[in-house]
């Protein structure tokens, strides 16, 4: 549903997005991440026909967004940055007014008000002026005004950004139900919310796109990720350390103890082979019978991926 | 595809429309646009010491000064609110062109300004009482007063587009709108052609809404006046267009 091939944006001499090419199918929901700055928003701004690309192509369903816009644009539901309303409307006469602008008409607007207030929790309000509102309402208005039109693809820039914990994840919910059907793209700061809501996750930073998998695949790239971790108890460190040396699969071990107990950690000799080292170190510690009372796998974290990737280098070498 | 543009702008004037009497914007310009049209018209104007039935000079005569500052009033907003706002964003990534926008937003203003001249109404209802004005005259009249302020009008849309304030967007607007009386001003030109060559006078005065206004002030309807008013309210609204898209490029 929407295709990128290498967006390029420059604003003057600095060049916000470069090269960017991605690809979003119906059924996938995009987790789009990146520091303040990186380029989503533009990126973002592009896809939706606000700003014109400096080069490079966006297609949504096929229309070309700078040769056929308005075909493009009708395909698309858009939440923006600072989410956007009318302030000197109603809520129900913003969310009647974007329906009629969608080409919606007639009962149909009414109908189209009522179901998006229902998902977006807007009942309460509906007779509200928008300027009244909290900010977590405004959002959601603005949220509610780009499903208006139950579009086929979603382009959401922080759609929890503003809100508290419940409504953070009604709103997950939500985009998740979506997604079966639709093609979203999502930025966000929040990495639970990629792991919780994304079946796909690109990171950006100034400009270009740094990693682009799976949550999954993004974990398996942080440090340690894929180690064994083991605790035993009643055996010396030193014999838990070379058995498990000993181990085919295994890569370097570390152990340290506290008390009787010896916790150690094994890394895998090759990081792409899943889930045989922790099968190794098991039947190891059945064989030894050794007394254990915790083995797991790291899945490694987003966040080190993230700070891994988009740390500029000169705070990388202060933190080290 | 011509249904699709004539509902957008309908869309689009419908809800800048409605803004202006949602809000006590309507009402504030309505009442001090007509009480300063009865402070001139009876009082500076003359109208009643005259001795004729006449609405050209106690009444149109004001209406280029008069629009000159409330004009500009009425529609500062009308673009430089949306890129306050970051509504424009919103609006722009809709299914609409933005000259659909540019036009709804300007005929919406338009709209708005035509009624509250059209509630001037008491002033002509007491020429009609105490005399029997021209009435080919008094439509002209009107007719001229409102492509004058679509003129001004359209002039003010484009300076809101150039900037998120609205105080620039208004200060920018007067400016222009000056010009475009000062250039053709009777008291200006007549004081120009006694330095400069006539030609010169002439050409420069052509730009001016004033011996275009005034042909309509006198009853007369010509083809080269309306197409005056309509160039200035095309070129200023195609202008704001140009200026929407360089915002969105650069």
């Amino acid at each position: 549903m929407i295709t990128v091939e290498n967006l390029v944006k420059e604003f003057g001499p600095k060049k916000a997005v470069n090269n960017v090419t991605f690809t979003v199918q119906r059924g996938e929901i995009l987790g789009f991440l990146g520091p303040n700055g990186a380029g989503k928003s533009t990126t973002m701004r592009m896809l939706t026909g606000f700003f014109p690309p400096t080069s490079g192509k966006v297609a949504i369903g096929g229309h070309d967004i700078s040769e056929n816009p308005i075909a493009a644009k009708k395909l698309i539901g858009y939440l923006p940055e600072a989410a956007p309303c009318y302030s000197d409307m109603t809520v129900r006469g913003f969310l009647a007014f974007c329906a009629e602008m969608r080409g919606l008409s007639g009962g149909a607007i009414a109908d189209a008000v009522n179901r998006v207030a229902g998902l977006c929790f807007l009942e309460g309000v509906l007779h509200q002026s928008v300027d009244t509102l909290s900010k977590g309402y405004r959002h959601r208005t603005c949220f509610a005004q780009s499903i208006i039109h139950d579009p086929e693809v979603l382009v959401l820039d922080e759609p929890t950004d503003g809100l508290d914990p419940n409504q953070k994840h009604e709103v997950r919910q939500l985009i998740k139900r979506m997604g079966e059907k639709k093609a979203i793209i999502f930025s966000t700061h929040i990495l639970e919310e990629v792991e919780a809501v994304c079946s796909r996750a690109m990171i950006i930073d100034r400009g270009t796109v740094v990693a682009n998998g799976t949550p999954a695949e993004l974990k398996a790239k942080a440090e340690g990720a894929g180690s064994v971790t083991l605790r035993v108890f009643g055996t010396a460190a030193e014999t838990v350390k070379s058995r498990l040396g000993s181990l085919m699969v295994a890569g370097k071990v570390s152990v340290s103890s506290a008390n009787n107990a010896v916790s150690a950690r094994v890394f895998p000799r090759d990081r792409h082979v899943n889930g045989e080292l922790a099968k190794a170190v098991a039947e190891l510690t059945v064989k030894e019978g050794w007394k254990f009372d915790e083995l797991h796998t790291e899945e490694g974290r987003l966040d080190d991926v993230f700070r891994a990737i988009t740390l500029p280098d000169t705070v990388k070498a202060r933190n080290d | 595809m011509l249904s699709d543009s004539i509902r957008n702008i309908r869309t689009i004037a419908k809800r800048e429309l409605m803004g202006y009497f949602n809000s006590p914007v309507a009402y504030v310009f309505i009442v001090i646009f007509l009480l300063l049209n009865g402070f001139f018209t009876f009082m500076l104007g003359g109208f009643f010491e005259i001795g004729e039935a006449s609405l050209a000079r106690p009444f149109f005569n004001w209406h280029p000064w008069l629009y000159l500052f409330l004009v500009p009033a009425a529609g500062m907003r009308l673009w430089s609110e949306e890129r306050r706002t970051g509504t424009l964003e919103l609006l722009l990534t809709m299914p609409v062109a933005a000259w659909e926008a540019i036009v709804g937003k300007f005929l919406a203003c338009w709209v708005f300004l035509a009624i509250a001249l059209a509630l001037t109404f008491p002033v002509v209802a007491t020429a009609m009482y105490l005399g029997s004005p021209d009435v080919g005259a008094t439509v002209a009249g009107y007719l001229g007063s409102l492509l004058l302020a679509g003129a001004y009008l359209a002039v003010t849309v484009m300076t809101s587009a150039l900037t998120r304030n609205q105080v620039i967007s208004f200060i920018m607007s007067v400016v222009i709108c000056f010009f475009l009386i000062f250039a053709g001003w009777e008291q200006v030109t007549s004081l120009a052609v006694r330095w400069a060559p006539d030609w010169l006078v002439n050409t420069i005065a052509a730009f001016s809404v004033m011996p275009h206004f005034m042909n309509f002030q006198r009853g007369v309807v010509e083809l080269r006046d309306l197409v005056y008013f309509v160039s200035v309210m095309v070129f200023s609204l195609f202008t704001t267009s140009v200026i929407l898209r360089n915002l969105r490029g650069a």
